[in-house]
């Protein structure tokens, strides 16, 4: 029996015994398929190309039934992205399937942006999926898984090569989602160009280093059918939700004058090949390798950006919660170290006031003690002048105290005279 | 949000359980079991009879075998195959427990085996550079009760108590033939009692929506605890080959389900519920033991008054995050406020300084004024008093004048030149 997994994790030491009977634990797949499917199975297409290519149409084809939307014009400013959500069951494995559209790629004058919303919404899955695994309390096992499992990727039936918005799309996709190529409206290519134009994109997508989605051949019962099928790729598809008569049965088909394009029939398509590979075979493969590698992928870059190492530089193992830890007072230390510094810088500030104001204090009371000593030397001079006059003043006083005194004594002796004088007169 | 939709032809993803299948056999499984007990209940006897295989024999002996002083906790790995499916199995066990004439503490061992069994899981999940995890957690512990007849012994509930919500307890009658039906039942009787007076949460089959299932479920539920019996040996009853244990009167068959609960432990622990002890472990035993771990870690330094009582649904790196918004906000509204107190201070001492220039000012002018005034008075008192004077003066002279004048006539008028 071919080693599995579980074994060559064990490694070499692990003894084996042989079993006296049957024990009973081979039933062990089946309970873990029980599991899954009263859980419910989910899925996540993502389908990228210009508008027009017929991408709804054919979901609608694939899933044979009739999804939402409208078919958009071409005047959108952007590339946007819609998704829809879908219960379906068959038999008893009920699916639950998420349908995103890119709105609007393509359109735009200038495409060099066009690429980025879609790896924005693909890394926001995975985002939601991180932050739900990181959460201290967490239902893993009861949430709804957003992330996109695969991207179709359409590509005009041009006949001749990618063109360069296919290139750098899928080039920043690759390492993010598994990628599946598909020539859509393949009904306008002939058989011989359609071989030519299958190797040119193979070939470009080689020399550019796009790596797409290989289906595993590392499973004996599938490998075979994988590998074949891997050599069909890109598939060229038509979709189609319309039902023509052919003989005596209904089939979907595309009716030119010239003839039926019928979906199903694997001369005229590879549409059967897709929704072999796509849907019956390897589903479940698509979403373990978003799982496992493209998720495991974003995840490390996100907590390698923020700081996280698997060991420190002493060489210690990881433990978790040394790790938060030591985050956790790093950041405080951070945050301390912070309002220390602004608590120094506002003393700073304070201080600076503080002797700017005192300055100008200290220049106000010198101006008005300025100001004071020159009214004091007015004062003094007023004073001064008040007291020569008061001098002057009392000098007249006395003067004119001493003079009318010498007056009176005048004219008392001469008044004796004017008085004779006048009395002669009258005389 | 999501819509219901119909198919009108066959897709094809009903093949996803084939997908699966395939996938997880390629995987392999794995399952971890523990056994507890006190030697000689027969514990090594059961797991080689479960697996029908010597997992434990003279190159490998069981627990009872290894004298122990304290409990130890050992584990034994060993690969089965069976219908392509391959199970890692490992069968953890404790030798030694409850052995000792003081057997306070004996869960200690096992309960540290078990938290860092989880701890490994726990830190190869949350390293940078995941790879595929081997899970070495312990899904099932076997606890065997001896069979004495009449209870629970109290190392069995504080044991129970201590590492239900750490593992799932699967508790079983060991050494079921020394017990008569009666007695099995009445024995059964009372444990369940007592493990639901205690309020013990021993491993609960999951309720399913098929009908057959839940009735299989309903009566395996009526046996607990299981009353079992192992053996190695294989005698021949009734020209079949059976395991048994041979007595003078008769044969115990192991795997006679009138005889004891076999079967249903082994179909149950097997057959059909060994994924859901798995997941159980997984979704709730681990979650639990992460939770804890995890808030501890954010919690630390914080103020324990937010943590009582509630753990948070945030990852540790969100809790940092959203506290560090806080801060940077509560910052910004000190640095704000210490703007503002820093304003308000300036403003007033800018005010106090040009108020006091403003009075300093108008005092200056008031004296200037003053002054002015009084130069004002002192020059027209000096201009009246000089106007006085002149008039005096000139009065004087003209006083002077004519007194001079008058002496002159005197003295002409005695001179005689007057007539």
């Amino acid at each position: 029996m071919a080693s599995t997994e579980i074994a060559r994790q064990a490694g070499e030491g692990v003894r084996g015994v042989p079993l006296a009977g049957h024990v009973g634990f081979d039933s062990m797949p089946d309970q873990l398929v029980n599991k899954s499917v009263n859980r419910g199975f989910c899925f996540n297409i993502l389908c990228v190309g210009e508008t027009g290519l017929g991408k709804s149409t054919l979901m609608d084809t694939l899933f044979n039934t009739k999804f939402e939307g409208e078919p958009t014009q071409h005047n959108q400013p952007g590339v946007t992205l819609k998704s829809y959500t879908y219960e379906l069951q068959e038999s008893n494995v009920r699916l639950k399937l998420t349908v995103v559209n890119t709105v609007g790629f393509g359109d735009q004058i200038n495409k060099e942006d066009s690429y980025k919303s879609i790896v924005e919404f693909i890394d926001a899955q995975f985002e939601a999926y991180l932050q739900e695994e990181l959460k201290i309390k967490r239902t893993l096992h009861s949430y709804h898984d957003t992330r996109i499992h695969a991207c179709l990727y359409f590509i005009a039936p041009t006949g001749h090569s990618l063109k360069s918005l296919d290139l750098v799309t899928m080039k920043k996709l690759d390492s993010k989602v598994n990628i599946i190529p598909i020539i859509a409206k393949s009904d306008a290519i002939s058989k011989s160009e359609l071989a030519k134009f299958k190797i040119k994109i193979t070939s470009e997508l080689v020399s550019n280093g796009v790596q797409i989605y290989q289906f595993p051949t590392d499973d004996e019962s599938v490998a075979e059918i994988n590998s074949t099928m891997n050599s069909h790729l890109p598939f060229a598809v038509v979709g189609s939700t319309e039902e023509v008569k052919i003989g005596n049965k209904m089939v979907k088909a595309r009716q030119y004058p010239w003839g039926t394009v019928q979906v199903e029939n694997e001369n005229h398509c590879d549409f059967v090949k897709l929704r072999e590979m796509l849907i019956r075979v390897n589903m479940e493969d698509l979403r373990e390798q978003t799982h496992t590698r493209h998720y495991e992928l974003y995840r490390r870059c996100k907590l390698e950006e923020m700081g996280f190492k698997d060991t420190d530089p002493d060489s210690k193992p990881f433990s978790l919660q040394e790790t938060y830890e030591a985050k956790r007072n790093e950041f405080m230390g951070e945050l301390q170290k912070k309002e220390e510094e602004m608590r120094q810088m506002f003393v700073q500030r304070v201080k600076e006031k503080e002797a700017e104001l005192k300055e100008a204090e200290k220049e106000l009371h010198e101006k008005f003690d300025r100001l004071k000593k020159l009214h004091q030397d007015e004062k003094k001079k007023l004073e001064e002048k008040k007291k020569s006059l008061d001098d002057e003043v009392n000098i007249f006083k006395q003067k004119k105290t001493a003079a009318e005194l010498l007056l009176n004594q005048a004219q008392q002796a001469g008044g004796s005279t004017t008085l004779k004088r006048d009395k002669e007169r009258k005389n | 949000m999501a819509q219901q939709k119909n198919l009108d032809g066959y897709v094809g993803f009903a093949s996803l359980p084939n997908q699966v299948y395939r996938k997880s056999v390629k995987r392999g499984f794995e399952f971890t079991l523990m056994v507890v007990g006190e030697s000689g209940l027969g514990k090594s006897t059961l797991i080689n009879s479960l697996f029908l295989t010597d997992l434990y024999s003279a190159e490998y002996p069981g627990p009872s075998h290894r004298i122990k002083k304290t409990v130890q906790v050992e584990q034994s790995k060993v690969l089965i195959k069976e219908g392509g499916v391959q199970l890692l199995l490992t069968i953890v066990d404790t030798p030694g427990f409850g052995d000792a004439v003081d057997n306070s503490n004996c869960w200690q061992p096992i309960i540290d085996h078990i938290d860092s069994k989880f701890e490994d899981y726990l830190n190869s999940e949350s390293r940078v550079n995941r790879r595929q995890m081997p899970d070495s957690r312990i899904h099932c512990c076997l606890y065997f009760i001896a069979p004495s007849g009449h209870g629970l012994k109290p190392l069995d509930i504080e044991f129970m108590k201590r590492l239900h919500e750490k593992v799932n307890v699967i508790p079983m009658i060991a050494k079921a033939d020394t017990l008569t039906p009666e007695e099995c039942q009445q024995f059964k009787k009372q444990i369940m009692r007592e493990i639901q007076e205690h309020k013990i949460k021993i491993y609960e089959f999951p309720e399913t929506d098929d009908e057959e299932e839940n009735r299989l479920v309903k009566k395996i539920k009526d046996k607990l605890p299981l009353a079992v019996v192992g053996s190695n040996t294989i005698i021949e009853v009734n020209g079949k080959r059976v395991r048994g244990r041979q007595y003078p009167w008769g044969v115990a068959e192991v795997e006679n389900s009138d005889h004891c609960d076999f079967t249903i432990l082994r179909d149950m622990l097997i057959r059909t519920h060994m994924q859901d002890l798995k997941d159980v472990t997984n979704n709730v035993h681990y979650e639990n033991y992460r939770s804890r771990k995890l808030a501890a870690v954010t919690y630390n330094g914080v103020d324990n008054n937010k943590a009582k009582g509630q753990l948070s649904t945030k990852s540790p790196l969100a809790q940092m995050e959203e506290e560090r918004r806080e801060h940077v906000a509560k910052m910004k509204k000190m640095e704000m406020e210490m703007e503002q107190v820093f304003e308000m201070k300036v403003k007033e001492k800018v005010q106090k300084l040009k108020d006091s220039e403003a009075e300093l000012q108008r005092r200056h002018e008031q004296m200037k004024k003053n002054l002015e005034a009084q130069h004002k008075e002192l020059e027209e008192k000096r201009r009246v008093f000089e106007e006085e004077r002149v008039n005096w003066e000139t009065q004087q002279r003209l006083e002077q004048q004519k007194l001079e004048a008058s002496r002159t006539l005197d003295k002409n008028k005695k001179k005689g030149k007057i007539f």
